[in-house]
Protein backbone atom coordinates (compact mmCIF):
# COMPACT_ATOMS: atom_id res chain seq x y z
CA UNK A 1 0.00 0.00 0.00
CA UNK A 2 2.82 2.61 0.77
CA UNK A 3 5.18 1.12 -2.09
CA UNK A 4 4.06 4.37 -3.95
CA UNK A 5 5.06 6.24 -1.37
CA UNK A 6 7.98 4.85 -0.93
CA UNK A 7 9.05 4.98 -4.56
CA UNK A 8 8.61 9.27 -4.31
CA UNK A 9 11.86 9.02 -1.72
CA UNK A 10 13.54 8.08 -4.84
CA UNK A 11 15.90 10.61 -6.37
CA UNK A 12 16.07 8.70 -9.80
CA UNK A 13 12.39 8.23 -9.75
CA UNK A 14 11.20 11.42 -9.08
CA UNK A 15 13.40 13.20 -11.54
CA UNK A 16 11.87 10.74 -14.56
CA UNK A 17 8.28 11.26 -13.16
CA UNK A 18 8.93 15.07 -13.33
CA UNK A 19 10.13 14.73 -16.77
CA UNK A 20 7.57 12.91 -18.07
CA UNK A 21 4.73 14.99 -16.55
CA UNK A 22 6.04 18.82 -17.58
CA UNK A 23 4.82 18.63 -21.21
CA UNK A 24 1.75 17.24 -20.46
CA UNK A 25 0.74 19.59 -17.63
CA UNK A 26 2.51 22.76 -19.70
CA UNK A 27 0.46 21.98 -22.43
CA UNK A 28 -2.98 21.53 -20.48
CA UNK A 29 -2.02 24.62 -18.95
CA UNK A 30 -1.45 26.60 -22.12
CA UNK A 31 -5.02 25.54 -23.26
CA UNK A 32 -6.32 26.69 -19.77
CA UNK A 33 -5.15 29.65 -19.47
CA UNK A 34 -5.68 30.32 -23.12
CA UNK A 35 -9.39 29.75 -22.87
CA UNK A 36 -9.75 31.54 -19.82
CA UNK A 37 -8.02 35.07 -21.02
CA UNK A 38 -9.96 35.16 -23.84
CA UNK A 39 -13.58 33.96 -22.46
CA UNK A 40 -12.82 36.12 -19.28
CA UNK A 41 -11.57 39.21 -21.20
CA UNK A 42 -13.72 39.04 -24.29
CA UNK A 43 -16.56 36.94 -24.08
CA UNK A 44 -17.65 37.15 -20.02
CA UNK A 45 -19.92 40.33 -19.86
CA UNK A 46 -19.06 43.31 -17.44
CA UNK A 47 -20.55 42.95 -14.04
CA UNK A 48 -23.47 44.87 -13.01
CA UNK A 49 -21.55 46.55 -10.01
CA UNK A 50 -17.88 46.72 -10.91
CA UNK A 51 -18.13 46.88 -14.70
CA UNK A 52 -15.13 45.60 -16.55
CA UNK A 53 -12.68 45.94 -13.52
CA UNK A 54 -14.10 42.80 -12.34
CA UNK A 55 -12.08 40.75 -14.74
CA UNK A 56 -9.32 41.60 -12.52
CA UNK A 57 -10.45 38.62 -10.99
CA UNK A 58 -9.41 35.89 -13.80
CA UNK A 59 -6.14 36.60 -12.36
CA UNK A 60 -6.02 37.74 -9.50
CA UNK A 61 -8.72 34.98 -7.74
CA UNK A 62 -6.10 32.25 -9.36
CA UNK A 63 -3.03 33.65 -8.25
CA UNK A 64 -4.35 34.05 -4.63
CA UNK A 65 -5.52 30.25 -4.35
CA UNK A 66 -2.19 28.90 -5.96
CA UNK A 67 -0.61 31.21 -3.39
CA UNK A 68 -2.42 29.18 -0.38
CA UNK A 69 -1.71 26.05 -2.50
CA UNK A 70 1.61 26.83 -3.15
CA UNK A 71 2.46 26.93 0.86
CA UNK A 72 0.34 24.22 2.47
CA UNK A 73 2.31 21.81 -0.85
CA UNK A 74 5.52 23.63 0.80
CA UNK A 75 4.65 22.66 4.53
CA UNK A 76 3.12 18.97 3.95
CA UNK A 77 6.55 18.34 1.89
CA UNK A 78 8.79 19.81 4.54
CA UNK A 79 6.82 18.27 7.06
CA UNK A 80 7.56 14.31 4.87
CA UNK A 81 10.84 15.81 4.62
CA UNK A 82 11.05 16.31 8.48
CA UNK A 83 9.19 13.41 9.91
CA UNK A 84 10.56 10.49 7.24
CA UNK A 85 13.77 12.04 6.87
CA UNK A 86 12.40 11.75 2.60
CA UNK A 87 15.46 14.28 1.09
CA UNK A 88 13.03 14.78 -1.33
CA UNK A 89 9.84 16.42 0.45
CA UNK A 90 12.72 19.36 1.37
CA UNK A 91 13.98 19.06 -2.76
CA UNK A 92 9.79 19.31 -3.56
CA UNK A 93 9.57 22.33 -0.76
CA UNK A 94 12.47 24.32 -1.89
CA UNK A 95 11.54 24.22 -5.39
CA UNK A 96 8.23 25.20 -4.31
CA UNK A 97 9.12 28.29 -2.36
CA UNK A 98 9.76 30.90 -4.99
CA UNK A 99 6.51 29.85 -7.51
CA UNK A 100 4.74 30.57 -4.53
CA UNK A 101 6.07 33.74 -3.32
CA UNK A 102 5.64 35.13 -7.24
CA UNK A 103 2.00 33.93 -7.32
CA UNK A 104 1.84 35.71 -3.85
CA UNK A 105 3.32 39.26 -4.84
CA UNK A 106 0.71 38.84 -8.16
CA UNK A 107 -2.17 38.31 -5.92
CA UNK A 108 -1.04 41.70 -3.68
CA UNK A 109 -0.50 43.56 -7.14
CA UNK A 110 -3.50 42.60 -8.64
CA UNK A 111 -5.33 43.08 -5.66
CA UNK A 112 -4.26 46.30 -5.02
CA UNK A 113 -4.80 47.16 -8.91
CA UNK A 114 -8.57 46.27 -7.68
CA UNK A 115 -8.96 48.09 -4.53
CA UNK A 116 -7.97 50.72 -5.99
CA UNK A 117 -11.32 51.79 -8.44
CA UNK A 118 -13.52 49.63 -6.45
CA UNK A 119 -12.43 51.01 -2.65
CA UNK A 120 -10.89 53.97 -3.84
CA UNK A 121 -7.41 53.21 -2.06
CA UNK A 122 -4.24 50.03 -3.45
CA UNK A 123 -4.04 49.36 -0.01
CA UNK A 124 -5.45 49.12 3.16
CA UNK A 125 -4.64 47.57 6.91
CA UNK A 126 -7.50 44.50 5.82
CA UNK A 127 -7.43 40.78 7.31
CA UNK A 128 -7.30 39.38 4.16
CA UNK A 129 -4.44 41.80 2.81
CA UNK A 130 -2.50 41.65 5.72
CA UNK A 131 -2.50 37.88 5.82
CA UNK A 132 -1.56 37.75 2.53
CA UNK A 133 1.08 40.14 2.89
CA UNK A 134 2.30 37.78 5.91
CA UNK A 135 2.37 34.88 3.73
CA UNK A 136 4.61 37.14 1.27
CA UNK A 137 7.18 37.36 4.26
CA UNK A 138 6.95 33.82 5.20
CA UNK A 139 7.51 32.68 1.68
CA UNK A 140 10.73 34.90 1.67
CA UNK A 141 11.74 34.02 5.08
CA UNK A 142 12.04 30.41 4.00
CA UNK A 143 13.37 31.09 1.08
CA UNK A 144 16.18 32.90 3.15
CA UNK A 145 16.49 30.57 5.85
CA UNK A 146 17.66 27.88 3.66
CA UNK A 147 20.77 28.62 2.44
CA UNK A 148 22.02 30.38 5.47
CA UNK A 149 23.28 27.11 6.86
CA UNK A 150 26.32 26.16 5.91
CA UNK A 151 25.00 22.00 6.51
CA UNK A 152 22.40 21.81 3.39
CA UNK A 153 20.43 19.25 5.56
CA UNK A 154 20.09 21.84 8.69
CA UNK A 155 19.17 24.54 6.48
CA UNK A 156 16.38 22.21 5.30
CA UNK A 157 15.31 21.32 8.54
CA UNK A 158 15.18 25.01 9.55
CA UNK A 159 12.86 25.69 6.82
CA UNK A 160 10.83 23.18 6.62
CA UNK A 161 10.26 23.89 10.77
CA UNK A 162 9.32 27.55 9.44
CA UNK A 163 6.80 26.39 6.81
CA UNK A 164 5.34 24.63 9.12
CA UNK A 165 4.94 27.31 11.42
CA UNK A 166 3.85 29.44 9.05
CA UNK A 167 0.85 27.11 7.59
CA UNK A 168 -1.22 28.40 10.71
CA UNK A 169 -1.52 31.66 8.32
CA UNK A 170 -3.31 29.66 5.59
CA UNK A 171 -6.54 28.87 7.52
CA UNK A 172 -6.09 32.71 8.40
CA UNK A 173 -5.81 34.06 4.94
CA UNK A 174 -9.42 31.69 4.30
CA UNK A 175 -11.45 32.50 7.22
CA UNK A 176 -10.44 36.13 7.82
CA UNK A 177 -13.26 37.55 5.82
CA UNK A 178 -15.36 35.73 7.78
CA UNK A 179 -13.85 36.08 11.17
CA UNK A 180 -13.04 39.77 11.16
CA UNK A 181 -14.79 43.09 9.44
CA UNK A 182 -13.69 43.13 6.31
CA UNK A 183 -13.07 45.29 2.91
CA UNK A 184 -12.87 42.04 1.03
CA UNK A 185 -15.43 40.20 -0.49
CA UNK A 186 -16.62 36.62 0.89
CA UNK A 187 -16.07 33.42 -1.08
CA UNK A 188 -18.05 33.63 -5.00
CA UNK A 189 -16.92 30.89 -5.81
CA UNK A 190 -16.37 28.04 -3.39
CA UNK A 191 -20.19 29.08 -1.67
CA UNK A 192 -21.93 26.44 -0.47
CA UNK A 193 -25.08 25.70 -2.36
CA UNK A 194 -24.27 27.50 -5.78
CA UNK A 195 -22.00 30.02 -6.72
CA UNK A 196 -22.32 33.28 -6.36
CA UNK A 197 -21.47 33.90 -10.34
CA UNK A 198 -23.37 33.16 -13.97
CA UNK A 199 -21.93 30.46 -15.93
CA UNK A 200 -20.51 33.06 -18.19
CA UNK A 201 -18.16 34.36 -15.29
CA UNK A 202 -17.48 31.19 -13.56
CA UNK A 203 -16.47 28.76 -16.70
CA UNK A 204 -13.74 31.26 -16.99
CA UNK A 205 -12.87 31.87 -13.98
CA UNK A 206 -12.18 27.80 -13.02
CA UNK A 207 -10.59 27.35 -16.39
CA UNK A 208 -8.16 30.37 -15.06
CA UNK A 209 -7.71 28.40 -11.62
CA UNK A 210 -7.06 25.02 -13.55
CA UNK A 211 -4.04 26.69 -15.88
CA UNK A 212 -2.71 28.30 -12.89
CA UNK A 213 -2.57 24.85 -11.02
CA UNK A 214 -1.36 22.96 -14.44
CA UNK A 215 1.24 25.88 -15.27
CA UNK A 216 2.22 25.93 -11.18
CA UNK A 217 3.05 21.91 -11.52
CA UNK A 218 4.97 21.93 -14.91
CA UNK A 219 6.98 24.51 -13.45
CA UNK A 220 7.47 22.77 -10.19
CA UNK A 221 8.73 19.77 -11.77
CA UNK A 222 11.07 21.48 -13.82
CA UNK A 223 12.33 22.88 -10.42
CA UNK A 224 12.29 19.73 -8.74
CA UNK A 225 14.31 18.38 -11.12
CA UNK A 226 17.01 20.91 -10.85
CA UNK A 227 16.58 20.47 -6.88
CA UNK A 228 17.25 16.39 -7.34
CA UNK A 229 20.54 17.29 -9.74
CA UNK A 230 21.68 19.96 -7.61
CA UNK A 231 21.29 17.36 -4.25
CA UNK A 232 22.58 14.14 -6.29
CA UNK A 233 25.20 15.54 -8.91
CA UNK A 234 27.76 12.72 -7.16
CA UNK A 235 25.02 9.67 -7.66
CA UNK A 236 26.16 7.63 -10.23
CA UNK A 237 22.48 7.59 -11.86
CA UNK A 238 22.91 11.42 -12.27
CA UNK A 239 25.38 10.47 -15.68
CA UNK A 240 22.73 8.89 -17.32
CA UNK A 241 20.26 11.55 -16.39
CA UNK A 242 22.50 14.74 -17.69
CA UNK A 243 23.12 12.98 -20.62
CA UNK A 244 19.69 12.56 -22.13
CA UNK B 1 -15.53 48.29 -31.37
CA UNK B 2 -11.81 47.36 -30.56
CA UNK B 3 -11.49 50.41 -28.79
CA UNK B 4 -14.30 49.88 -26.32
CA UNK B 5 -12.79 46.42 -25.47
CA UNK B 6 -9.38 48.43 -25.04
CA UNK B 7 -11.12 50.68 -22.86
CA UNK B 8 -12.49 48.60 -20.95
CA UNK B 9 -15.47 50.40 -19.79
CA UNK B 10 -13.18 53.25 -18.38
CA UNK B 11 -10.88 50.65 -16.64
CA UNK B 12 -8.32 50.23 -18.89
CA UNK B 13 -5.60 51.21 -16.58
CA UNK B 14 -6.01 48.55 -14.02
CA UNK B 15 -7.66 45.67 -15.85
CA UNK B 16 -4.07 45.75 -18.21
CA UNK B 17 -1.58 45.69 -15.83
CA UNK B 18 -3.19 43.14 -14.17
CA UNK B 19 -3.07 40.75 -16.98
CA UNK B 20 0.49 42.12 -18.34
CA UNK B 21 1.42 41.69 -14.58
CA UNK B 22 0.30 38.32 -14.58
CA UNK B 23 1.62 37.37 -18.02
CA UNK B 24 5.54 38.66 -16.25
CA UNK B 25 5.09 36.35 -13.71
CA UNK B 26 4.23 33.36 -15.84
CA UNK B 27 7.13 33.80 -18.19
CA UNK B 28 9.46 34.66 -15.31
CA UNK B 29 8.41 31.44 -13.32
CA UNK B 30 9.64 29.26 -16.49
CA UNK B 31 12.59 31.26 -17.37
CA UNK B 32 13.80 31.14 -13.95
CA UNK B 33 12.78 27.16 -13.49
CA UNK B 34 14.72 26.51 -16.95
CA UNK B 35 17.82 28.57 -15.79
CA UNK B 36 17.50 26.64 -12.59
CA UNK B 37 17.76 23.32 -14.28
CA UNK B 38 20.25 24.17 -16.94
CA UNK B 39 22.49 25.85 -13.91
CA UNK B 40 22.16 22.36 -11.91
CA UNK B 41 22.75 19.99 -15.00
CA UNK B 42 25.34 22.12 -15.90
CA UNK B 43 26.92 21.89 -11.98
CA UNK B 44 26.51 17.98 -12.22
CA UNK B 45 27.99 17.67 -15.82
CA UNK B 46 31.11 19.27 -13.68
CA UNK B 47 31.18 17.05 -10.71
CA UNK B 48 30.78 13.81 -13.00
CA UNK B 49 33.45 15.29 -15.11
CA UNK B 50 35.74 16.16 -11.99
CA UNK B 51 34.99 12.66 -10.03
CA UNK B 52 35.92 11.09 -13.83
CA UNK B 53 39.31 12.92 -13.80
CA UNK B 54 40.14 11.80 -10.23
CA UNK B 55 39.42 8.52 -10.97
CA UNK B 56 42.00 8.09 -13.80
Amino acid sequence: MWTWFYKLASPPYVFGVAAALTPWFAALAALAIGYGTVAGLVFAPPDYQQGDAFRIIYVHAPAAWLSLFAYTTMAVAGGIGLIWRIKMGHAVAAATAPIGASFTLLALVTGSLWGRPMWGTYWAWDPRLTSELILLFLYVGVMSLRPAFEDPARGDRAAALLSIVGVVNVPIIHYSVLWWNSLHQGATVAKIGKPAMPGSMLWPLLSMLLGFMLFYGAVLCIRVRGEVLNRERQATWVREAVKS
Amino acid sequence: MMSAFWSMGGYARYVWPCFGFAGAVLIWNLWSACGYLAAARMRAVRALAMGAGENV
